[in-house]
């Protein structure tokens, strides 16, 4: 039975969490965690050994909402039941408070599953206690630099918290060195998944990160790079080479929107629009075959899976659709400029760049995009707005794209659309993204009829976002 | 007129957007109808340093740093002439600190290449930050952002700037980065050049000096932007010092 300092701590994080909703102070995502965790710091090891069948953590820099969300819906289609962090609240105490909230009364869990999405640099300090079957390592690029320090870093960090878990199936892409280098030095059983095919000729790559051999040094060859530093390689020197993937993607091609190709000889079809997409669908699936989880309705939840995690999602305001995007990396950033350009229609851009402690101190990463496809991508107008738009304006000044800066988003958006803009993206870092979602939401909803006061609604997309914003959710 | 800017080991000291101070270079002197061309410097190759102008060499992660050295050590002695004899020289975080004699790292020491007598020692506490900095050199305070293990010793040498603030060097908030003949070494990126635009002229001014002989003065730029980036992280950092 579940020792009385455990439930203990259960029912005050439970209680905290109730009075944190009330009062509206914060998402609660956090404190609850914190709070179990002080009355037994063993909490998250005694809740994890409830969980029936297997536990999933996935890491990485790119990818860990979307692969967590597919891997949910995926046991979700199979009738399990199963506990995930949602909101993506990753850190140590995100992720206890996600335990917490999913149990019964007494404390008692009832999942068969628990897919948790973990911070690269928190990892550490969670997996000895959360004790996952498998670890999902999505890739490693370079991102919060002022917070992680190197790349290198990251990849240590990561390698040793999979040490210490040495029964977990390590699962791993095989196209990014970095991750493939890190499963070095651990006795994890190792499934790798990789695409072994350019997924198409005009995706930008952006910034690779450690194109020389992890062994010995020499510059690495490649084949062809997907984006970043993706791709087929292998050192000419010591004959480290990319080995071929366990579970792969193939004769990948993209329509309308809409992307089909193969997992490991399944035929399956999806809302994938970009190629960081086709990666997570891919992580996931190798990792439930990692964790012996059943599959049989994946082909068709992927089919109506939504790949915008309800945080990149489409508003409607006047004439315009609105598209809004998060982008806290190079590499990320990148990837949204690339589906700017597969959209062939005019349009205004809106970039908001933040420096808060979530997004990153430091914005010098702008620097490692190449803002230059823009100038392709048929926009008519970028704005630059956020704390640091001075940054952003200078970073196109001086790769050749013309663009104006606001102090006031909402203005703006409320300024292109009643100018008669039919097509707006809105690209943001973290800090931004769910105030700018329920400023939207806000929007949409005005222009509609819905009811404004002092220029706040109540209801609309943004708010019902957050107020499903429970941690631990259990279905 | 045309200038040659070379951006060291690219693949290698690329950690903080420093392509960013390549850009920077590049685009003043052609807005001012000069030519210039990057030339990429890869890491094993021969550098021919009498054909460059100005040398950009960026920010690199300390395994970066190890795999560099041995490829520094070959071009070690026309570097330390070119530096000797007035070359332009921007370098940047462990840039600035390979320049030194050595940066002794938590594990490992790594060997540097000795042109500045200077060096470099890994403490525990990363200084992170922005950064405020006031030089006589420069009529606007210089601004960016510092993301160093390393705490380096200046000895006798210039430094960079004052730091109004910021950690600086060595962590005690006292001075940044250092000047040697035409040679600017310092710990700030964000990148430094773009918000930085006197400090970005005053390499390009000494640059053209070197390759034509002669005073050339560049042509005043409108730098709207450029002075709003810089203004607004002063204001926002060091309040006081506005006017």
């Amino acid at each position: 039975m579940m020792r009385l300092r455990s439930r203990l701590a259960i029912f005050g994080a439970k209680l905290a969490y109730k009075a944190i909703q009330r009062t509206g102070r914060g998402s609660g995502s956090a404190f609850p965690g914190f709070l179990a965790r002080r009355i037994d710091p063993d909490i998250l090891s005694v809740m994890s050994r409830m969980v029936r069948g297997k536990i999933i953590a996935v890491t990485g820099t790119n990818g860990k909402t979307t692969t967590n969300s597919i891997i949910y819906h995926a046991l979700k289609a199979e009738g399990r039941k199963v506990l995930y962090n949602k909101m993506g609240a990753n850190l140590l105490d995100g992720v206890i408070t996600a335990f917490v909230l999913a149990s019964g009364k007494g404390g008692r869990l009832d999942v068969d599953y628990a897919c948790i999405e973990v911070d690269e640099m928190a990892s550490l300090g969670i997996f000895p206690g959360l004790k996952p079957d498998c670890v999902i390592v999505t890739n490693v690029f370079r991102d919060q630099l002022d917070r992680t320090g190197e790349v290198d870093i990251i990849c240590d960090r990561i390698r040793r918290a999979v040490q210490e878990v040495p029964q977990a199936v390590l699962v791993v892409n095989v196209d990014d060195i970095c991750s493939w280098a890190l499963r070095e030095g651990c006795a994890n059983p190792v499934l790798t998944y990789g695409i072994s095919e350019k997924m198409g000729e005009d995706i930008p790559v952006g910034t690779a990160e450690m194109i020389f051999c992890p062994v010995c040094g020499n510059r690495l060859e490649y084949a062809f790079f997907q984006y970043g530093q993706l791709g087929v390689y292998r050192c000419p020197k010591c004959g480290l080479e990319r080995p071929r993937p366990d579970v792969s993607a193939a004769d990948i091609a993209w329509k309308k929107g809409r992307c089909s190709f193969t997992l490991d000889g399944m035929q399956v079809e999806c809302g994938a629009r970009a190629p960081y997409n086709v990666y997570n669908t891919l992580s996931a699936y190798t990792a439930l075959y990692a964790a012996d989880a059943p599959g049989e309705k994946f082909g068709e939840m992927i089919a109506g899976f939504d790949y915008g995690n309800q945080r990149e999602s489409i508003f409607h305001i006047k004439e315009a659709r609105v598209q809004l995007y998060l982008a806290k990396n190079p590499i990320g950033f990148q990837q949204k400029i690339f589906l700017l350009m597969k959209d062939p229609e005019p349009k205004d851009v809106v970039i908001q760049i933040n420096d808060t402690r979530l997004d990153g101190e430091d914005v010098s990463w702008l620097w490692d995009v190449d803002y230059h496809y823009l100038a392709g991508a048929n926009t008519a107008t970028v704005t630059a707005g956020g704390a640091r738009c001075d940054d952003m304006e200078l970073c196109l000044k001086y790769d050749g794209i013309p663009c104006a800066s606001t102090r006031n988003m909402r203005h703006t958006v409320e300024e292109l659309t009643t100018k008669g803009s039919k097509n707006l993206y809105i690209i943001t870092n973290y800090s931004g993204l769910y105030r700018t979602n329920r400023m939207l939401g806000e929007l949409q909803s005005a222009g509609t009829g819905g009811a404004v006061q002092d220029g706040r609604r109540t209801g609309g997309a943004g708010r019902r976002m957050m107020s499903t914003g429970r941690e631990g959710a259990v279905s | 007129m045309k200038l040659a800017i070379g951006h060291l080991y690219p693949e290698l000291f690329n950690l903080y957007g420093d392509r960013g101070n390549v850009q920077c270079l590049l685009k003043r002197l052609q807005w001012r109808g000069i030519e210039a061309e990057v030339v990429p410097l890869p890491a094993g190759e021969k550098v021919d340093f009498a054909r460059l102008d100005i040398v950009c060499w960026g920010g690199g992660s300390d395994r970066g740093q190890e795999m560099a050295a041995g490829h520094l050590r070959g071009i070690r002695d026309d570097f330390r002439a070119y530096v000797e004899d007035g070359g332009v020289v921007l370098a940047v975080c462990a840039a600035y600190q390979l320049l030194g004699n050595y940066y002794r790292t938590e594990t490992k020491t790594i060997e540097g290449l000795g042109i500045l007598d200077i060096c470099t020692e890994w403490k525990p506490g990363r200084l992170v930050g922005n950064v405020v900095l006031e030089s006589p050199c420069f009529s606007t305070p210089i601004v960016g952002f510092e993301n160093h293990a390393g705490r380096t010793e200046i000895g006798d040498y210039t430094p960079f700037g004052k730091v109004l603030f910021g950690h600086g060097n060595t962590g005690n908030g006292d001075y940044e980065g250092i000047v040697y003949k035409n040679l600017i070494a310092t710990y700030l990126h964000g990148p430094l050049l773009p918000k930085n635009p006197e400090v970005c002229d005053w390499l390009l001014e000494r640059a053209l000096k070197r390759r034509y002989g002669k005073e050339i003065v560049l042509e005043p730029l409108a730098d709207v932007q450029e002075h709003r980036a810089n203004r607004n992280i002063v204001e926002r950092f060091t309040p006081s010092h506005t006017k």
